[in-house]
């Protein structure tokens, strides 16, 4: 079974049904397979930001929702994170693609990577790396936890977890 | 019309509704004027009440009116695209344009200058767009409630504030008792 398709299989056995994303490259499978899924409303959003507005609304609404994005968007949403999310006690599950390590072809990538679970600790967002395809094991798990502690909760997804890229 | 004495008029069709009100002013006025747990006030995060109102909307059928303000979407005019291209038509976005950053002491939007958010709306694909003046909003508001079709109302008023205190209610208080009265 692909990874996308096993990450998407947790969403759906987790109740997740709604799922916002703004895409990388890295990320295109699993957005495609979000996409594909009759159980998954997909809202692209044109910043990260704003569809952790959705997925708060979603939520109180009465769904699970999701954000899918890249490590980037650490830089765009700190204050959402902590206004929004955090202030109102709201879970998140942040399934986000961890540019800039090893096999990253962009120099500049590199620049966010080394900041990103420095801001996540910074925020006391729990957060997971997946690096061995192996770690995907623990994505039912997370989402469980997730929608246990009311938190936002980091799976950082990186190049060798997805196969070189 | 100044954006409180908008809202003192429209709070009877507020009020059976579910609300998401903007940072700030809005919040507190429509918190001092009509609290109902009905109500998400937004204590912080500028620009996502058209996005929280959106995802709520999404997630269930009964009506959305996210009141926003002219400063506030033009800091997220991402949403507008958003809302187009994912229509809930239990979803209403009042945007007060006064032409000011009124949280902020009035400083001027480009909104107030030469910027129409009812064109920008019109150019992201809203179907329903209407721009009315302060003194009609209550018309627009229940017309576009009973249209059951997804609105965009834009509504033109003077800036101006009320002085008010800050709302104290803990932010988690705010959230559990909107979610429920979403579930009543
Ligand atoms: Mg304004």
């Amino acid at each position: 079974m692909s990874i996308s398709k096993k990450i998407v299989d947790d969403f759906v056995a987790n109740d997740v049904s709604f799922i916002t994303t703004v895409p990388c490259k890295q990320l295109g499978g699993v957005i495609e397979e979000c996409e594909a899924r009759p159980e998954i409303y997909h809202i692209p959003s044109n910043k990260e930001d704003e569809g952790m507005g959705l997925c708060a609304g979603a939520f109180m609404g009465g769904k699970r929702p999701a954000i899918i994005m890249q490590n980037t968007a650490i830089g765009v949403t700190i204050n959402t994170l902590v206004t929004l999310t955090q202030f109102y006690r709201m879970p998140l599950p942040m399934l986000i693609s961890y540019r800039g390590e090893l096999k990253e072809p962009v120099a500049c990538q590199a620049e966010m990577a080394v900041h990103t679970k420095a801001l996540l600790a910074q925020l006391n967002i729990p957060t997971y790396h997946f690096h061995k395809e192996a770690d995907v094991e623990e994505f039912d798990a997370i989402l469980k936890y997730t929608f246990m502690c009311n938190k936002p909760v980091a799976i950082l997804t990186d190049a060798t977890f997805w196969g070189g890229y | 019309m100044i954006r409180s004495e908008i809202l003192r008029e429209i709070a009877p069709i507020l009020r059976p509704h579910l609300v998401v009100c903007n940072i700030g002013l809005p919040s507190q006025e429509l918190h001092s004027i009509d609290d109902q747990p009905t109500n998400f006030y937004m204590l912080g995060t500028m620009g996502l009440a058209s996005s929280i109102g959106l995802g709520v909307a999404l997630a269930q059928d009964k009506t959305v009116i996210s009141i926003d303000g002219d400063g506030s979407i033009l800091t997220n005019m991402g949403t507008l695209p958003t809302i187009a291209n994912n229509v809930a038509d239990n979803f209403i976005l009042l945007i007060v344009d006064n032409g000011s950053y009124g949280s902020t002491g009035d400083q001027p939007t480009y909104a107030g200058k030469l910027t129409s958010l009812t064109a920008v709306a019109k150019a992201c694909g809203c179907e329903n767009v209407v721009e009315c003046q302060d003194v009609d909003t209550g018309k627009v508001l229940q017309e576009a409630i009973d249209s059951k079709k997804m609105t965009i109302i834009v509504c033109k008023c003077d800036s101006g504030n009320i002085k008010l205190p800050v709302i104290t209610r803990d932010p988690v208080n705010i959230r559990d008792r909107f979610m429920e009265a979403v579930k009543a």
